[in-house]
């Protein structure tokens, strides 16, 4: 519970039960206020969100186990590629959501540990590029794999992907209450996002003061006195990448059902390194910091890049490249 | 076998141009420990402002031939990069210099995000074309390789930098400052050498080389474009890890070693996967490349082992 009370350190310092109760207050009052700036702004907090456990998964590897990953994004691609693949017109297959989330997860920690194994040995530098490489095959392949065998769809991507569907309830559909109130579909996503994301916070907060999160912060300060006290930096460090691919895997997979549409474009190199920011901005290895970090950075550049111009502008290239989408006009994602 | 030759005499034309840029890399790493990941968009930078000199010479000094036009224009070029290089370095790298490791990195992100959106900015969304004052018109097929003037005259000039390159590193006072700041700090600032312009000197000369290597990317390919410094900036930081960071000869060998995986792979995986893979997949040769040589030799090819300490 510390990690709510620090989010706003002005207060959680003198009063951290009233620090916590305006964040639990704000986080779940956020799409309301963000519905009085137009509908698009709600969108923005959904992404926010997506961002929030993707720089939970990044801190994790980076954060904790101080190995520098610059292909985080690979694993998100991998989520998102598996729910494409598994709930959508594109192989046919409509798979329920609730096999096909852990599924996208456990490929991308598959993918997490295939980067690992060969990587043990490197440090620092030689690291970050060889997982930036690792980010550029797997887009390359998603980019190509429409030939000869259409796999991936190529550039074009996957189209009108299932949406989260939970126990026969469609979230994407606006929920009726009663005859008159309507909650949009994007509360929805909101609502349940945030209920993720707070899993994952709590998760990551055990793990943290846990055994394996201790054998990390040693491996991050000391690899070879971490060894000689006879931890397996072997196992911990794969166990870092699974997990932080993981938490990409989930957030892809959220990505994919909440986009309904996948292509190889959302996952650039710019993606990680802008994922990266989030956790070096926020402060890494610190949670709170990571998802204020996440917020602010996805946040910032939406209002920057739409505050301007007044939204008088009609769709224009610069509006999409400050950021996927902004709120003045319907290109969204790139 | 023909195919061979052809794809290597290739190979060898683009890694001699990610050798110059690597070396760049290289020498900033050895000497703060920092990718510079702005380097490629002084690439980017230097081709764009060389085609922007020789459009304006073309217009104003229409009869000063094509080699005079071409040589100015990289004057231009190398010059506005270096005080691009000195200035990026003063102002954004010197203040973190005792900063985590981290802050540096990010830093260089923000300013290749910069340089892009500036060029952007000038140079707009467009492609340009280049023009070809070296002719890429090919000459005579010698034993069936097929070879042009502008590939020769990137050899040539890029064997020529390396070598004064290598000849300044390690013949000049300023080399040897160079070598001192690289392998400590403080000791060298204590031995009289001032380290803060030996930092800008390397970063002015590594920008040169990049300028450099930039107009003649654009020269090959014909083509010049605001994000193009991303890709080539990309392959020679992965070429400088792969002759080990830090080490000039082994930028250059990275460089020549994964031009020429890269173009001789580009053209033979059609064949080696039966038809599934085509030349497409060319860039995943480099990283690769890069992966299988760091998982035997994980501080490159030429790079020294450090010791571990605890």
């Amino acid at each position: 519970m510390n990690e709510l009370a620090n989010a706003i350190p002005w207060l959680g310092k003198r009063n951290p039960a009233a620090a916590r109760w305006v964040v639990i207050a704000l986080a779940l009052a956020a799409p309301l206020i963000a519905m009085l700036f137009g509908k698009s702004w709600v969108r923005i907090l959904d992404f926010a969100l997506l961002y929030v456990m993707l720089a939970i998964g990044l801190n994790l590897v980076v954060g904790f186990a101080g190995l520098l990953d610059l292909g985080y994004i690979a694993f998100y691609a991998v989520g998102a590629y598996t729910f494409a693949f598994l709930a959508s017109p594109h192989f046919d297959l409509h798979l329920p959501f609730w096999l096909v989330l852990p599924l996208g997860a456990v490929f991308a920690a598959l993918a997490g540990i295939i980067l690992g194994l060969p990587t043990l040995r490197l440090r620092g530098d030689y690291l970050a590029i060889v997982t930036l490489g690792f980010g550029e095959i797997v887009r390359i392949f998603m980019n190509n794999l429409n030939h000869p065998v259409n796999i991936t769809n190529g550039p074009q991507g996957i189209n009108m992907i299932d949406p989260l569907v939970l126990f026969g309830w469609d979230i994407s559909r606006p929920l009726k209450i009663g005859e008159e109130i309507s909650v949009n579909s994007l509360f929805l996503y909101y609502y349940f996002f945030l209920a993720c994301v707070v899993g994952s916070i709590i998760f990551v907060q055990r793990l943290q003061v846990s055994r394996v999160g201790r054998a990390w912060a040693a491996i991050r300060d000391d690899e070879l006195a971490a060894k000689a006290i006879g931890i397996n930096t072997r196992n911990m460090k794969l166990l870092a990448f699974a997990l932080g691919a993981t938490f990409g895997g989930v957030a892809g997979g959220l990505f994919a059902a909440f986009q309904g549409f996948v292509s190889p474009e959302s996952f650039s190199l710019m993606e990680s390194i802008a994922v990266l920011t989030m956790v070096v901005f926020g402060g890494m290895g610190n949670l709170a910091g990571v998802v204020v970090g996440a917020l602010v950075l996805t946040a910032l550049p939406e209002i920057l890049s739409t505050w301007p111009y007044r939204c008088s502008r009609p769709c224009s290239d610069r509006c999409c490249w400050i950021r996927k989408c902004c709120g003045c006009c319907s290109c969204h994602w790139r | 076998m023909e195919t061979l030759l052809q794809q290597t005499v290739n190979g060898l034309v683009v890694g001699s141009v990610y050798a110059l840029v690597a070396l760049g890399y290289t020498m900033v790493y050895g000497i703060l420990g920092l990718i510079n990941f702005a380097h490629g968009d002084i690439l980017m930078v230097g081709a764009l402002v060389a085609l922007e000199a020789i459009r304006l010479l073309q217009i104003y000094a229409p009869d000063l031939g094509l080699i005079p036009t071409l040589l100015a224009g990289l004057s231009v070029s190398v010059v506005v990069c270096m005080l691009l290089g000195f200035t990026i370095e003063r102002t954004a790298y010197r203040r973190l210099r005792n900063a985590p490791r981290l802050a540096p990195l990010i830093t260089a992100i923000g300013v290749s995000f910069l340089l892009q959106t500036i060029a952007m900015i000038i140079w707009g969304r467009n492609y340009h074309t280049f023009p070809q004052l070296v002719s890429t018109a090919p000459m005579e097929p010698l034993a069936g390789v097929f070879i042009t003037p502008v590939q020769v005259t990137i050899l040539v000039v890029s064997a020529v930098l390396m070598v004064a390159l290598m000849l300044l590193v390690h013949k000049t006072r300023l080399g040897r400052a160079m070598r001192a700041t690289a392998e400590n700090h403080k000791v060298a600032s204590l031995m009289g050498v001032d380290t803060n312009k030996i930092i800008a000197a390397t970063f002015i000369i590594g920008s040169a080389l990049a300028a450099v290597a930039g107009v003649m990317f654009s020269s090959n390919y014909g083509i010049a474009h605001y994000a193009m410094g991303f890709m080539p900036g990309l392959k020679a930081f992965t070429a400088a890890v792969l002759g080990g960071i830090g080490n000039l000869g082994g930028a250059v060998l990275g460089g020549l070693v994964l031009g020429l995986v890269e173009s001789i792979g580009a053209g033979y995986i059609e064949d080696m996967s039966f038809g599934f893979l085509n030349s497409s997949y060319q860039d995943i040769f480099a990283f690769l490349i890069l992966g299988i040589v760091l998982i035997f030799r994980p501080t490159g090819l030429l790079g020294e082992r450090v010791a571990d300490r605890a």
